[in-house]
């Protein structure tokens, strides 16, 4: 399988009068056809800023797309002119955002706005149109009678089913999907998840899941990239990275999910705060919260290191120059 | 909707008797014999005492106000003026309509110029278009009618001799008028359309309209300005009531023979009957705006039309 | 126990005083904003030292000088009696300062009052005083000013009477906004627990704690006042010459417009330049008061 979507050392910033917050630092990223990746990390990480990055959606000002590459289809996204990325936008990447209660248009109905994604890029007569919106209506499990309802009048799961249609309206090759469930009930979430794979198969798409849930990714993923403070710390098959956490901070992530199993008093969290991000620590972004820090890491920045076949971790712990003590 | 229709007209009630309440109230505390007035300081005792009976100026405050109301609702009449004796209705029905045409000349003018100004300033935040327009947007809600109104006035009739100071007979004559009683309303409107679009940018679904890969001023306008659009509305509403307030000073000005020009005068003659009868009058029609702009808005906000289904 | 008290006092007034600079710091960035203030502050000192400061006093009348154009003794021109327009504009400051601080005041103690009350009881009371307030908010205020100032009489003090009644509505509406907003929360809920009477709870308790908003409207409200007493005078139902009110002093230079409009030019920018002063200090303090407005 290909590579979809490469992105290569990307790095963006907001600016403002009196800070410059690095949101996403150096950050290197691929998903191959039909694949589904878990983007991991703490709020605050840059991951929702990476998305819109490949959007090209980054609020400007204050955000600013420094550096880097976003290679979609063998093209990079960042030499697009706006009128090629509205081509691209909704109709070959498209987006579901966090928030459904938010994120719906309140004085539009929710069939005029999945219209209104088909009618951008596909040129339909007016009764197909209509049809195309209401066959999406159905796919995601809404009786295509609520076509003329408004958004108030659904509940945050049917919500959030609508915005799927949206996103799905078109086909498109890849569907970034930010926190899609965080918002909603518990038992609606599992729902919508569901629903997500279920669909995310019959459309032969290609997915970005952001979560902090390292339980969603485990069910719906088949890569995960743990990011931390702007950057990928550790990228590789679920099944790997699960069974065999590498980076100190994965490792702390892992130990802080609570477990039925073990019996333990006290849960291990990692200890201090995530690094401001307008004023990064130096060398390895981890090192001030990191048991295993060593010299190394308060100076240089660690390249990822393939571990075990399609298993990448930055971290000096596992570079044999710095083991062997050179 | 017919239904939040009636309820809506039947709040209309109260507020109108309160309103007639005050304003009759009010003018029945004014010092003054109304009789004398009529008749004229030399007129014997007798005379203005039976006049007095006959107007009903003996009768208890209460016993006033119901025969006021009865006149009002059961004749439609609104008394007989005292310097001109003849119905207020009519003098009213005749003054109505210039003030109508200002007002709304001005609020076309403010909406018109505001809107779109607002709009610009808020999507070229920062811009030198933005601070320019928002500047003179401060200077122009500082700005009292009146003295704007003998700005333009001693600029375009007495300097340039382009437009006509006075009279409401062509749409030349509107404009210095429209401009100086709409030029306040217009620097509010902008402000406000900035502050309002300028929120709503910052919503998620303006974002998921961009991820949709809609066209920048499809996004502004169909999404961004037509949510906007509620809180505007609220604010146009409200700047008809303070219009027709400025109206008074600006027919003043240009003499136009509306309702304003017509209590001002009046107020001098201390002919109350007409007093009343424009304060109601003028009133009414704020209440009447008000009520559209009600229905207006649960015309362009569902989340509104739901709640009255 | 006294000493707890006084410490306890203490740590309020330090927060209270941190807040209050707070406010300040982010007032003194907003550069308009401490323009307005400045020029209010002139205007202020102009209304105390008017004795001192103008050349002439307002009503002294030269009939062999009058309508000359601004020149060196007379910076502003003077009237058709001969008046000095520049001692006239500097004495009308005291009368619209006045005219605009007591006419709020007015609204904002009888509206402030009953907004609090409506919100704090809420129920029946609240409903009788909205409704009532409803019925005022449906007369456009300059019409209101100019019924009442009609039934009153022209004088200083009805003028700003008619200005003050005729903005109530405003100020109740917004206290009893912020007032049912605060009535829920522990504070207030904790005063009700042990016993404190309504009266109290509502004056230590609630209305300090919605200032902010008021404080915003007032400042804007002056100049709404002014502006509206202004118009008053200039339709002849404010103050009575010689009295130096610049829309009164607009109001007589009017039928000279032709010829010399100096008359009207100076007092128009007298009454612009005060209310632009009020406007974006209120602003700036809305701005101030409430950061997260401007995120």
């Amino acid at each position: 399988m290909g590579n979809l979507l490469e992105i290569k050392n990307l790095s963006i910033e907001y600016v403002t009068d009196e800070r410059t917050n690095k949101a996403v630092n150096n950050l290197n990223l691929k998903i191959r056809e039909g694949e589904t990746l878990g983007f991991v990390g703490e709020t605050g990480a840059g991951k929702t800023t990476t998305a819109l990055g490949i959007m090209r959606l980054v609020p400007s000002p204050p955000g600013r797309i420094v550096s880097g590459e976003i290679i979609f289809e063998g093209e990079n996204l960042l030499e697009k002119t706006e009128k090629e990325m509205r081509e691209i936008r909704g109709n070959k990447i498209s987006m579901i955002f966090q928030d459904p209660m938010t994120s719906l248009n309140p004085i539009m109905t929710v069939g005029e706005q999945i219209e209104e994604v088909i009618k951008l890029h596909e040129d339909l007569p007016k009764d197909e149109l209509r049809k195309r919106a209401e066959a999406m209506l159905e796919t995601v499990g809404i009786r295509k009678e609520r076509f003329d309802d408004y958004p108030h009048e659904f509940s945050g799961g049917m919500k959030q089913r609508v915005v799927i249609a949206m996103g799905l309206a078109c086909n498109p090759k890849l569907i970034i999907a930010d926190e899609p469930t965080t918002a909603l009930d518990v038992t609606i979430q599992a729902q919508v998840l569901e629903l997500m794979k279920e669909l995310k198969v019959k459309f032969n798409t290609s997915m970005l899941l952001i979560t902090h849930d390292l339980g969603v990714v485990a069910e719906t993923c088949d890569y995960v990239a743990i990011m931390y403070a702007g950057s990928v710390l550790e990228y590789g098959n679920v099944e790997r990275i699960y069974n065999n956490p590498l980076h100190p901070y994965t490792v702390g992530l892992f130990n802080s999910i609570p477990s039925l199993d073990e019996d333990k008093d006290k849960l291990d969290v990692i200890p201090g705060t995530p690094p401001d991000p307008a004023n990064l620590p130096t060398g390895c972004k981890f090192h001030p919260r990191c048991s295993k820090c060593m010299e190394i890491c308060k100076q240089k920045m660690p390249e990822p290191i393939e571990v075990e076949e399609g298993h990448y971790v930055s971290c000096f712990l596992y570079d044999k120059d710095v083991k062997e003590g050179r | 909707m017919i239904k939040y229709i009636a309820r809506r007209l039947l709040m209309l009630i109260p507020v109108l008797l309160g309103v007639t309440f005050i304003v009759f109230t009010m003018m029945y505390i004014t010092p003054g014999d109304p009789a004398r007035l009529v008749l004229g300081e030399s007129a014997p005792e007798e005379a203005v005492e039976a006049l007095r009976e006959e107007m009903g100026l003996n009768d208890p405050f209460l016993v006033q106000y119901f025969n006021y109301m009865k006149n009002l609702i059961v004749h439609r009449d609104l008394g007989i003026s005292y310097v001109t004796r003849q119905p207020v209705m009519q003098e009213i029905v005749a003054a109505f309509p210039s003030t109508l045409k200002l007002a709304g000349s001005a609020v076309l003018f403010a909406i018109i110029l505001g809107i779109p100004i607002g709009i610009i300033s808020a999507v070229k935040k920062y811009s030198i278009f933005d601070n320019v327009t928002m500047a003179f947007a401060l200077i122009g809600i500082s700005m009292p009618v009146f003295w704007l109104g003998l700005l333009l006035i001693l600029l375009f009739s007495v300097k340039l001799k382009m437009l006509p100071s006075s009279g409401y007979a062509s749409f030349k004559h509107m404009i210095l008028p429209a401009v100086s009683l709409g030029a306040q309303s217009v620097a509010i409107i902008a402000r406000m359309t900035r502050s309002s679009m300028l929120e709503v940018s910052g919503q998620d679904y303006i974002r998921t309209a961009r991820a949709k890969g809609q066209k920048e001023g499809t996004v502004v306008l169909k999404h961004a300005f037509r949510n906007a659009l509620i809180p505007i509305s609220t604010s146009v509403g409200l700047q008809f009531g303070s219009l027709l307030g400025g109206a008074v000073l600006t027919e003043t000005i240009f003499s136009i023979p509306g309702i304003g020009r017509l209590m001002v005068d009046s107020i001098k003659m201390r002919d109350f009957p007409l007093v009343q009868g424009s304060v109601l009058v003028i009133s009414v029609a704020f209440c009447i705006v008000n009520l559209l702009v009600d229905l207006y808005y649960a015309y362009i906000d569902p989340r509104v039309k739901t709640q009255y289904k | 126990m006294a000493e707890a008290n006084a410490i306890a006092k203490g740590k309020k007034e330090n927060k209270s005083n941190s807040q209050l600079m707070g406010v300040w710091i982010r007032l003194k960035k907003n550069r308009l904003a401490i323009f307005g203030l400045v020029i209010l502050i002139l205007l202020i000192l102009m209304a105390i030292f008017a004795d001192i400061l103008a050349p002439y006093g307002y009503d002294e009348q030269n009939l062999q000088n009058t309508f000359q154009t601004p020149n060196l003794e007379h910076p502003f021109g003077t009237d058709e009696f001969g008046r000095d327009i520049l001692s006239r504009i500097i004495y009308g400051s005291r009368i619209s300062l006045q005219v605009g601080i007591i006419a709020v005041g007015i609204a904002v103690i009888i509206g402030g009052f009953l907004g609090a009350v409506a919100g704090y009881f809420s129920g029946k009371v609240d409903n009788i005083i909205m409704r009532c307030m409803d019925v005022l908010l449906s007369i456009p205020q300059m019409l209101l000013a100019i019924s009442i100032v009609a039934a009153l009489g022209n004088s200083l003090a009805n003028l700003m009477i008619a200005v003050g009644v005729s903005s109530i509505p405003q100020y109740a509406r917004i206290v009893r906004a912020s007032v049912i907003s605060i009535k829920n929360q522990e504070f207030v809920e904790s005063a009700k627990a042990t016993g404190s009477n309504d009266l109290r709870i509502i004056f230590k308790h609630v209305i300090p704690n919605c200032l902010a908003p008021v404080i915003v409207q007032a400042t804007l409200g002056i100049g709404l006042a002014i502006l509206t007493a202004a118009g008053l005078s200039f339709i002849g139902l404010g103050i009575k010459p010689p009295t130096p009110e610049w829309g009164a002093m607009l109001s007589g230079g009017r039928m000279y417009i032709r010829d010399y409009p100096h008359l009207t030019l100076f007092p128009g920018i007298a009454i612009v330049v005060t209310i632009f002063a009020f406007n974006v200090l209120g602003d700036g303090l809305r701005d101030a008061l409430d950061p997260k407005l401007k995120q």
